[in-house]
């Protein structure tokens, strides 16, 4: 058998295991050992680097008052109390007083309004910066940044850790830029590693080649290239495999120290997870923390997914400052929506569009700003909603700050399947969130 | 001590019902009474060889062979056959027209197996089982391709499997709000629908017309799905969407933010046709603000309430309902979603029958016949061949009638391969079948039913159908759906790739599980490689394998020392081809 004849290299994988097996240090440091080493060394920032994006996203609605945007000892505010932070005169609820340690890093937006109050349509108006729409699927933040940058790289550039009910999706880009789903980063990384020994899925890819060879026999002019993309995927799909960069997803190589700081949750794992993965070339982390959705009980539940975000966010913060990342990635934090001002019956917050919390920072994004703001005794009048809320945000201008600090031309026209000619984002930028 | 017998008792009681209930599952015992058999031993019954079989059924009778492996085909009144057939006749004359007219030569029919793994891949998405071909060859090949058509269009697998596909396009992929929204139930009364074969029109109409409640009324949840975006009612604008994609094959939907400025958009007369306005969408719309949610009662008809404000407009006005084209046929008596639905399915709505039959078409091939399926603009002609099955549709209204046009017609029987250089104008025009990617769920229903010896559907153990169905549902997690873009033209993604290399579902489909597997049980009871490697090829490629495929993996299995590991290994490369991967 010569190596003509297989898909990949035997002697790739040789080396992937070996190189697994030995570690990312060491006479054979790898590639991604190497941009891990450099990330790792503060040096001077890289203007030209590519822009990238870590979405923290808080699936069920976190509520404003119990995290960004406290009112204590108001009819609305609940059991919070707030507390100071790095920003002089910014104060946020004490169930995040690591995160309140590093709110100069970024600007806290209080007053995103959307006309989604149900999940499922909130988070797709979230995610794509449009509303839901029958005739089109609208892609995400990451794989609209993956689209309009295209590059070479041995794992997906789009990456979605823990995903619940919504991962992020190509939508009218196509399934090639939906984002590449893994579990907790303590886990394996699934379908990754073959399940059989080395020569016998060697044996096997050879048998499939001559398979392959034979089937295109007669059929469609240039099929693989043309249709089918089989030689081309598979290729992809081994040379993933054998990627020394696949070891971006693993987080056991970091020292107990790191994993401590950052929580030792998964949703902690994977926001170091996404740092290792945004040093190694990856454009756009989604990492998921659900939990969020308080109708009962609110003050309990969101300062228990509180506590396991604050350590999380605060740890990645201080990782890419670090590791000079956060000048070209932007931290987006936030949910669907907010929670109402009022608690129900159930000691709980229901479902509130009208003004919530998006917490944003780095690549451009002014540091230390605050952006809007709730009202600490609202009307709560039915017909005029936002008139509780000042300087109110839009999904779509919100959208559109995200984008165009991650360089993408937010406000061209791309030609959907439909035939419609569509703006990547329908919104503008707010200048004030913008360094 | 009493408290410590009760407890025993309780434990034991317990415990021996946990053991009837595993042996329930085990054991087959929910196939009918007078087929209780375990699966080694139902499997068992199909020949791995092709010796004629001990007994096949040959019922002339349809509904008393429902249930036996091969049914023999219906005995239509000869008169509605003759009519197939002269439908058909005309499709092909479309077809040889056309290819003449492009100068182009048509690939040569395909072998029976291959057109019966397209119809089983489109009318129950997976392939054909070995049960089935073994039955299908016992009777002689020209009955073959009819017979299997026959019995899939009375096979639940086929009512289910089209609920499905139909669900996507009458209420999307999404579940839509919680409570008041249940797609299982819509799904259900759908297969229920197909299952008793009413009219296409008839099945709109409940649709457009429902009233009650979804837990009594499945059909209701066509509107219940867009509550959350109304308040508790059924959303107007939504709907007028869905019905103007989904019935009638006209894309409006830009139409409800302004005119058409792009020339996308033509209404009014279908032969002399207008550009389309903004009012056309929300008098469609207005149609159904006559669906109000009324408390426990559901979604009742009350007076159409419709009031919008156009662009550029500086105040909302009263929407009257109106149609966007042919409102000559839109009655003047009854309520608004009443004539709405009268409408639509009005036998001279020509547009209804050109939507039903490219979506059906579409489902058919697994791509549409136009660019897309939901845009077939009233001004613009369908292809030639598309046109017989409307006129016939237009009279009919018969969905299984119109499948089995679709199925009989030279282009669904052409081969995929031909002797001469096949272009993509050849695929365009069907000169030769087109190769289209399996649907995430065709992809997982074949991988699951080329484990087993036998089909799989309603009559399975419990366990077997159990084990199909979270097998399906895993594997459509990771490899992803395409919701409602039933017919995206994309390539293979390189997480689905690596999903098909080393996932789980493949691997557990092709170990050596005699009791459950078709591998295991091919490697116990085939007498030799030979025999082993073509049952293989017949349970996964649903054909038998050429001479040098033979002698190939014969070779590649002598040199092996453990031929279970060597069948493992074939199935997976099977699995993993783009022949197995794709419809051809």
């Amino acid at each position: 058998m010569s190596h003509h004849d297989l898909l990949c290299d035997p002697h790739t994988h040789l080396s992937r295991r070996t190189l697994l097996g030995a570690g990312a240090g060491g006479a054979m440091l790898s590639t991604i050992a190497h941009q891990l080493a450099w990330a790792d060394a503060v040096g001077a920032t890289e203007t030209s680097r590519p822009k990238n994006v870590i979405l923290l996203w808080l699936e069920g609605g976190p509520s404003q008052l119990e995290t960004f945007d406290p009112h204590p000892g108001s009819a609305i505010g609940g059991e919070v109390n707030a507390i100071p932070t790095s920003v002089p005169d910014l104060q946020i609820a004490d169930t995040l007083p690591r995160v309140a340690e590093k709110m100069h890093l970024g600007s806290l937006i209080r007053s995103v309004t959307s006309k989604e109050g149900d999940h499922q349509r909130a988070i797709y108006n979230i995610k794509s910066g449009y509303r839901p729409d029958p005739t089109l699927v609208h892609p995400s933040i990451g794989s609209i940044l993956c689209h309009e940058f295209p590059e070479q790289l041995d794992i997906p550039r789009h990456i979605s850790i823990l995903p619940q009910n919504a991962p992020a999706r190509g939508g009218y880009l196509g399934p090639v830029y939906d984002a590449f789903k893994i579990g907790d980063p303590q886990n394996p990384v699934p379908d990754l590693k073959s399940p059989i020994a080395e020569e016998r899925f060697d044996r096997r890819m050879k048998d499939l080649q001559w398979l392959e060879d034979r089937f295109r026999r007669q059929r469609l002019r240039d099929l693989d290239q043309n249709r089918t993309l089989h030689q081309s995927s598979t290729d992809a799909a081994l040379r993933m495999m054998s990627s020394e960069q696949v070891s971006a997803f693993d987080v056991s190589s970091e020292s107990k120290e790191t994993l401590e700081r950052f929580g030792q949750t998964p949703f902690g794992r994977g926001c170091l997870a996404a740092t290792r993965l945004i040093g190694a070339g990856v454009r756009c982390v989604e990492v998921t923390l659900g939990g969020w959705d308080s109708h009962i009980t609110n003050h309990s539940l969101q300062s228990a997914r509180c506590e396991i975000l604050d350590a999380a966010l605060a740890g990645l913060l201080d990782r890419l400052v670090e590791q000079d990342l956060l000048e070209t990635t932007l931290v987006v934090c936030g949910g669907e929506f907010g929670r109402t001002p009022q608690i129900n019956a159930a000691e709980g917050r229901d479902h509130w569009p009208h003004g919530f919390s998006t917490f944003l920072a780095g690549c451009g994004i002014r540091k230390g700003g605050v952006y809007g703001a709730t009202a600490k005794d609202p009307k709560l009048d039915p017909d005029k909603p936002l008139a509780d809320v000042g300087s109110p945000i839009t999904i779509g201008d919100l959208h559109a700050t995200i984008l165009s600090t991650l360089g993408v031309p937010y406000h061209e026209e791309r030609q959907t399947p439909i035939g419609r000619p569509l703006r990547i984002s329908e919104g503008e930028p707010v200048k004030d969130l913008l360094a | 001590m009493k408290q410590f017998f009760v407890s025993v008792a309780k434990w034991s009681w317990f415990g021996l019902l946990m053991l009837i209930a595993f042996g329930y599952m085990a054991s087959g015992l929910s196939e009918p009474s007078n087929d209780r058999r375990g699966e080694v031993e139902a499997a068992s019954d199909v020949r791995l060889d092709g010796s004629s079989p001990s007994t096949v059924p040959e019922s002339a009778d349809l509904e008393s062979a429902a249930g036996s492996p091969v049914d023999s085909p219906p005995r239509e009144p000869s008169a509605q056959a003759e009519s197939i057939v002269r439908v058909t006749a005309a499709v092909n004359a479309a077809r040889n027209e056309q290819l003449a007219a492009f100068g182009l030569q048509s690939a040569p029919p395909a072998d029976w197996m291959a057109s019966c793994r397209r119809m089983s891949l489109a009318l129950i998405g997976s392939g054909v089982s070995l049960q089935e071909i073994r039955g299908l060859e016992s009777l002689p090949e020209d009955r073959r391709e009819s017979t299997h058509l026959s019995n899939l269009l009375r096979d639940p697998r086929f009512h289910d499997y089209w609920a499905e596909r139909w669900t996507r396009f009458i209420v999307g992929a999404d579940e839509g709000p919680f409570i008041v929204y249940r797609r299982r139930r819509f799904r259900h009364w759908l297969s229920d629908e197909l299952a008793a074969n009413r009219p296409y029109d008839q099945i709109v109409r409940d649709l457009i017309t429902a009233e009650g409640l979804w837990t009594d009324r499945p059909e209701v949840n066509f509107l219940t799905v867009t509550f959350d975006s109304n308040d508790g009612n059924p959303d107007p604008i939504r709907l007028a969407a869905r019905t103007s994609r989904a019935f009638l094959g006209l894309r409006i939907d830009c139409l409800q933010c302004h005119n058409d400025f792009l020339g996308n958009v033509n209404l009014g007369d279908p032969v002399e046709t207008r550009e389309g306005r903004q009012q056309d969408f929300h008098q469609l719309a207005a149609f159904y603000s006559s669906a109000k949610t009324n408390g426990l009662q559901g979604v009742r008809t009350g007076e159409a309430d419709y009031e919008y404000q156009y662009l550029d407009e500086s105040e909302t006005v009263e929407v009257t309902p109106a149609v966007p084209y042919a409102a000559e046929l839109l009655p003047e008596e009854g309520d608004a979603r009443s004539r709405l639905a009268t409408w639509v399915t009005h036998r001279d709505n020509r547009q209804f029958s050109r939507a039903a039959v490219a979506r059906f078409w579409a489902l058919m091939f697994g791509r549409s016949a136009t660019e897309a399926v939901d845009n077939l603009p009233l001004d613009e002609p369908l292809p030639p061949m598309l046109e017989p099955i409307v006129d016939d549709f237009v009279q009919h209204r018969d969905v299984r009638r119109t499948i089995r046009i679709i199925a009989q017609s030279d282009a669904f029987r052409a081969d995929s391969r031909a002797a001469f250089d096949v272009t993509p104008q050849h695929e365009e025009r069907y000169a030769v079948f087109p190769l289209t990617r399996l649907r995430a769920e065709q992809v997982a229903g074949s991988i699951v039913q080329a484990s087993k010896i036998k089909a799989i559907n309603r009559d399975s153990s419990l366990l077997v159908q159990l084990i199909r169905y979270g097998s399906i549902n895993d594997f459509l997690e990771r490899f992803g759906d395409l919701g409602e873009n039933e017919f995206s033209k994309d390539g293979i993604t390189i997480p689905q790739r690596l999903l098909m290399i080393n996932g789980n579902m493949l691997r557990e489909a092709g170990q050596l599980n005699p009791i459950l597997n078709a591998t295991g049980h091919i490697n116990l009871f085939a007498r030799d490689n030979a025999q082993a490697i073509e049952t293989i090829f017949l349970c996964l490629l649903n054909r038998y394998p050429n001479a040098e495929e033979r002698d190939y993996f014969i070779e590649t299995m002598t040199e092996r020392s453990d031929r279970g590991e060597a069948l493992e290994d074939l199935y997976w490369t099977l699995a993993n081809s783009t022949e197995f991967t794709w419809n051809h």
